[in-house]
């Protein structure tokens, strides 16, 4: 099926950013962060400095994507969760709304028990959020005329590669 | 799929380097790596096995600069080329934004090319992907070896559409970055014709 581009408006960022730092709190984790199926990162809360974000959205797409081959095989609509245990940090990694990745990096000072039943309440709220970015009901969007690649000329493309 | 997040001022797009094994898809990517400024990529993540295979993928992410001042990011990947990776080189597509072909010039490997093309088109499809209308250049490789076939016949033969086509060497980076500028710039024609 063909998705969509996915277009993040402020306020929609606020509402999944809102989500996002509770979460964080709640499971004192070391990050969360959004990304889409595709690999593209979408949010992230945390310890940017440490951690490669963009490698990791990359990354965790790519682990979800085999998962989810993996699911299929067996005949598994998908594998809703993913753990992965290390010695100092842990990865949980779960699917909302078929589309997006939930990713919470964790250690000592949190556990798997309450991370997963922090997500699980994230995980109903940022379905409701997406459900609306996804499929915005009609009018809802703000103007066309506000989308930055209906300005993009010949010219500015071409600067972006010098010439 | 393009992402354009708002709030942080970006436009996120996916680029897709295709073609059969030993290509030169992986060495395109890693020239890109080594001649771009250290401020304008990421990380090269590679997935690959001892042999230095592509097992899974590679990775790169781009900064080209600014448009209207939003942040113009690329990410680009890689497929594994070998035959028997399709399952992964199908998840891969999802959500690319546009695809460089990289073809190998030797005779020998004309047939791996068709066949890839072929498969190129029928994993786009799955996706609900249209390689007809999908931003798509020719990357026709290996052209400093001595039995490469002539430009005209791969073209005339492994030609999609009237897609760009690119003579290259990606060991030592002969018009890869052309070829890359090219996809890029008709990935973002398409987002401008899209919002409209």
């Amino acid at each position: 099926m063909l998705e969509s581009d996915l277009i993040l408006y402020r306020e929609d960022n606020e509402r999944v950013m809102e989500i996002i730092d509770r979460l964080y709190e709640d499971t004192t984790a070391r990050l969360v962060v959004l990304v889409d199926k595709s690999g593209q990162q979408i949010a992230v809360k945390g310890d940017t400095e440490e951690f490669d974000t963009t490698s990791l959205a990359s990354l965790t797409a790519g682990n979800v994507a085999a998962t989810d081959g993996l699911a299929q095989l067996l005949g598994e609509r998908e594998f809703t969760i993913l753990f992965h245990e290390g010695e100092r940090d842990n990865i949980h990694i779960s699917v909302v709304a078929q589309r997006i990745i939930l990713v919470v990096i964790f250690d000592d000072n949190s556990s798997l028990g309450l991370v997963r039943l922090r997500v699980r309440r994230a995980t109903v709220q940022l379905e409701k959020v997406f459900r609306m970015i996804l499929d915005p009901p009609h009018g809802t969007t703000p103007a066309a005329t506000e989308n930055p690649a209906l300005e993009i000329t010949d010219e500015d493309i071409n600067r972006l590669f010098g010439g | 799929m393009t992402f354009i997040n708002y709030a942080a001022q970006e436009i996120n797009c996916k680029i897709v380097y295709y073609g059969p094994g030993l290509g030169g898809k992986t060495t395109s990517l890693q020239y890109i790596h080594n001649r771009t400024l250290p401020s304008a990529r990421g990380k090269l993540i590679s997935l690959a096995t001892e042999t230095d295979r592509t097992l899974f993928f590679d990775f790169l992410p781009l900064d080209l600069g600014s448009i209207r001042g939003f942040r113009v990011r690329f990410h680009l990947y890689t497929v594994p080329g070998q035959v028997f990776y399709d399952a992964s080189r199908k998840l891969i597509l999802r959500g690319a934004d546009g695809v460089v072909f990289v073809a190998d010039s030797q005779p020998e490997r004309f047939d791996a090319n068709l066949e890839s093309v072929r498969n190129l088109e029928i994993n786009l499809r799955a996706h609900g992907f249209d390689l007809r209308t999908m931003p798509y250049v020719l990357q026709l490789n290996k052209r400093d070896l001595p039995r490469a076939m002539p430009v005209e016949e791969l073209t005339n033969r492994l030609r999609y559409k009237d897609e760009p086509v690119f003579e290259t060497v990606a060991t030592k980076g002969t018009g890869v970055f052309t070829a890359l500028k090219d996809v890029s710039r008709q990935v973002l024609g398409n987002l401008r014709r899209g919002a409209a």
